[in-house]
């Protein structure tokens, strides 16, 4: 009896994980796929178009206003991920106890989280303006000039980090609190009889015991930021000469400005890898260190 | 009652706590506790879940801090000190090893903190894992050891410290059945070869009468009794430890008691027994009650003795337990021959030794039969 219904389940347990399936094949494989042809062909939103190779891959290891937001993606993301990696854990682990206050900061943090993107880009854009702005009217109380925060070319990738970072801090923040209390409480008792400094501790018994997050919020938030879109679209629409455009914003402009989708194809295609193999290298690095 | 820390040379070892309190919030948990124990003594506290023998012991290593009250160490003392300035190594209850670390860098962990030299440190960790034959697992990580290698781990690590106290939190409790009876040999035999102040905390009678020197008993925030193993099981102190210790309980009935011989005569169910407990000196208690360990309630053939039924019959082998019920209605646990032929439901008499009996008064002390030779 078992027999037959072992066998007659194998497939039938398929109808389980069905209804994911189908959903998952539609709406993300096939578009990866479609969108990987996609880039071989010369095509516009109408529909149809000439098949072209990897002529649009040619086209855009050419294409200088490509480069630039490719340079300025890999700029961001350096700037970005190790503060969004380190700033939380140090965060978390000055509010993992159990007082109000604590509980009220971990509060304050994370809230900028649940705000969205135009909600965040309004409430900078009000602090950075060069004209009016709260940061200038702080430098004009030092008698300093106002510090061209969104359109310096050399500044502005540096104010996107900062929006980003305050946006982003709150939740691998809660990430990294949840880690630290699943740490058993036993084991800081015997480093404490152990002679263990503060420091000690620390360096050898909380960071080994939250690894695996500090990884996985490494990868999380690279991913994340590779794909920076809205805080420049909403503040410099990519300006000042580029300098704030990062790879989706430039696929935004070729697929919905320009209507040549088999080329914002191609560069999704490459915005695509580099994530892939940033997170890769990332999670090989670390297992190779020993990291568990 | 309790053994004196020593005096030698000038110096006072062993371990005095004196008039400990603690509570948590608006709960207390000890209520001036005192005790002392001497060097190299195996001391148990042995008590019921909630009864404070945790946070005592927490208190010494000072995990906890004394709301009141005093604890020395070897003539120093240590309730204001750091956990690890007080010369305590603890065995966790789960362990509590460092789950990324091998297990030679868990033993060399505190000894690298206190800076002794590599020399050394590898000489000890080698020592240890000698005498608890882990050698072979020093390069391995905790997830990869079964319960009973971590719990060696866990004591090598202690061992390490060359510690003046050794404290044990429920050791064994985390072991299956066998592996608990093979580690308490092995803790009794590494005790030997140790020579240190160790104190154990259980809930488990057979742990702590095997192991310990003496066994402090506590309840409701205070120690009950302190005494060695066969002190507490044949002189307990009050209804509580005779309760306590000692499987199956002591049955403890209520009886009326005659104090006008020499020793005192109880009258239970009918039937009038002659314990050994002297009439003089006993307080006046208008509730008295008769403690028998049912290894000196026998069965025998109806009519025999006091008339009692068979409720339930465990057969353990060697013996048998006879759950029995009087006449009106009061359990009566008794002994009879492995070989026994009881059956439930089987009209019985129980034949009291009423000479090894306990009488508890009122308040629930106890008085019992002088020792031979008293």
């Amino acid at each position: 009896m078992s027999r037959a219904l072992s066998q007659k389940g194998s497939w039938t347990n398929a109808l389980f994980v069905a209804p994911y399936l189908f959903v998952y094949l539609c709406l993300l494989i096939y578009p990866l796929i479609a969108g990987m042809g996609l880039s071989l062909f010369k095509a516009d939103l109408f529909g149809g178009g000439s098949f072209v190779g990897f002529e649009n891959f040619a086209r855009l290891f050419r294409d200088e206003v490509f480069l630039q937001s490719v340079a300025n993606t890999f700029y961001f993301v350096a700037l970005t991920v190790p503060p969004l990696t380190v700033l939380p854990l140090l965060l978390a682990l000055l509010l993992n106890r159990t007082t109000r206050v604590a509980a009220f900061f971990r509060g304050v943090f994370f809230s900028s989280s649940v705000l969205s993107v135009t909600i965040v880009t309004l409430v900078w854009r009000m602090i950075l303006m060069s004209e009016g702005g709260l940061a200038s009217n702080i430098t004009a109380l030092f008698g300093a000039d106002a510090i061209a925060f969104l359109s310096d070319p050399k500044i502005v990738m540096i104010s996107m980090a900062i929006i980003t970072v305050w946006w982003c801090l709150g939740l691998p923040m809660m990430l990294y609190l949840s880690a630290l209390q699943q740490v058993p409480k036993d084991i800081y008792e015997a480093a404490e009889l152990d002679n263990a400094s503060w420091w000690r501790t620390l360096w050898s018994i909380t960071l080994p015991s939250v690894s695996r997050t500090i990884i996985l919020v490494a990868i999380f938030e690279c991913v994340l930021q590779f794909q920076l879109f809205g805080q420049p679209q909403l503040i410099t629409q990519g300006g000042p000469n580029g300098a704030s455009r990062p790879i989706v914003l430039f696929i935004f402009e070729i697929g919905f400005r320009r209507w040549d989708v088999g080329y914002a194809a191609a560069a999704s295609q490459i915005l695509f890898a580099i994530i892939l193999i940033a997170t890769l290298v990332q999670y090989f690095v670390t297992r190779k260190r020993g990291v568990q | 009652m309790g053994t004196q820390s020593s005096r030698t040379g000038g110096r006072v070892s062993g371990i005095e706590i004196s008039n400990v309190t603690k509570a948590y919030g608006a709960t207390p948990v000890l209520d001036g506790v005192s005790l002392s124990i001497a060097d190299n003594e195996f001391v148990a506290f042995l008590g019921p879940s909630g009864c404070g023998k945790t946070t005592l012991l927490r208190l010494i290593a000072g995990l906890e801090e004394v709301d009141g009250g005093e604890i020395h160490i070897n003539g120093r003392r240590v309730d204001q000190l750091a956990p690890g300035a007080r010369g305590v190594a603890m065995v966790f209850q789960n362990y509590a090893l460092y789950p990324h670390m091998t297990v030679a860098d868990n033993l060399a962990f505190g000894l690298k903190n206190v800076g002794i030299a590599k020399a050394e440190i590898d000489t000890r960790i080698a020592e240890a894992a000698r005498i608890l034959e882990i050698g072979e697992y020093l390069g391995r990580k905790p997830g990869e050891l079964s319960g009973g290698q971590k719990q060696r781990v866990a004591i090598g690590r202690a061992i390490v410290k060359n510690p003046d106290l050794f404290l044990f939190d429920e050791p064994l409790s985390n072991l299956d059945a066998a592996l608990r009876m093979r580690t308490r040999l092995e803790l009794a035999q590494l005790r030997r070869r140790l020579k240190a102040t160790m104190i154990l905390v259980t809930h488990d009678q057979v742990e702590a009468m095997t192991l310990a020197d003496r066994i402090v008993v506590m309840k409701d925030r205070k120690i009950q009794q302190v005494g060695t193993p066969m002190e507490i099981y044949i002189r307990p102190a009050n209804v509580f430890v005779a309760g306590f210790v000692g499987s199956p309980p002591m049955n403890i009935l209520k009886v009326d008691v005659d104090v006008s011989g020499a020793v005192v005569m109880a009258r239970l169910a009918g039937g009038v027994f002659k314990t050994g407990v002297g009439s003089a000196g006993l307080p006046v208690s208008a509730h008295w009650r008769i403690g028998l360990r049912p290894e000196t309630v026998k069965v025998g053939a109806s009519g025999d003795g006091l008339a009692a039924t068979v409720e339930f019959v465990e057969r353990l082998g060697e013996r048998t337990l006879v759950y029995t019920k009087l006449a009106d209605g009061t359990p009566v646990t008794a002994e009879d021959a492995g070989t026994s032929r009881v059956k439930m439901g089987d009209p019985v008499g129980l034949k009291i030794d009423a000479g090894s009996a306990h009488l508890f008064d009122g308040e629930g002390v106890g008085y019992h039969a002088p020792e031979s030779g008293e």
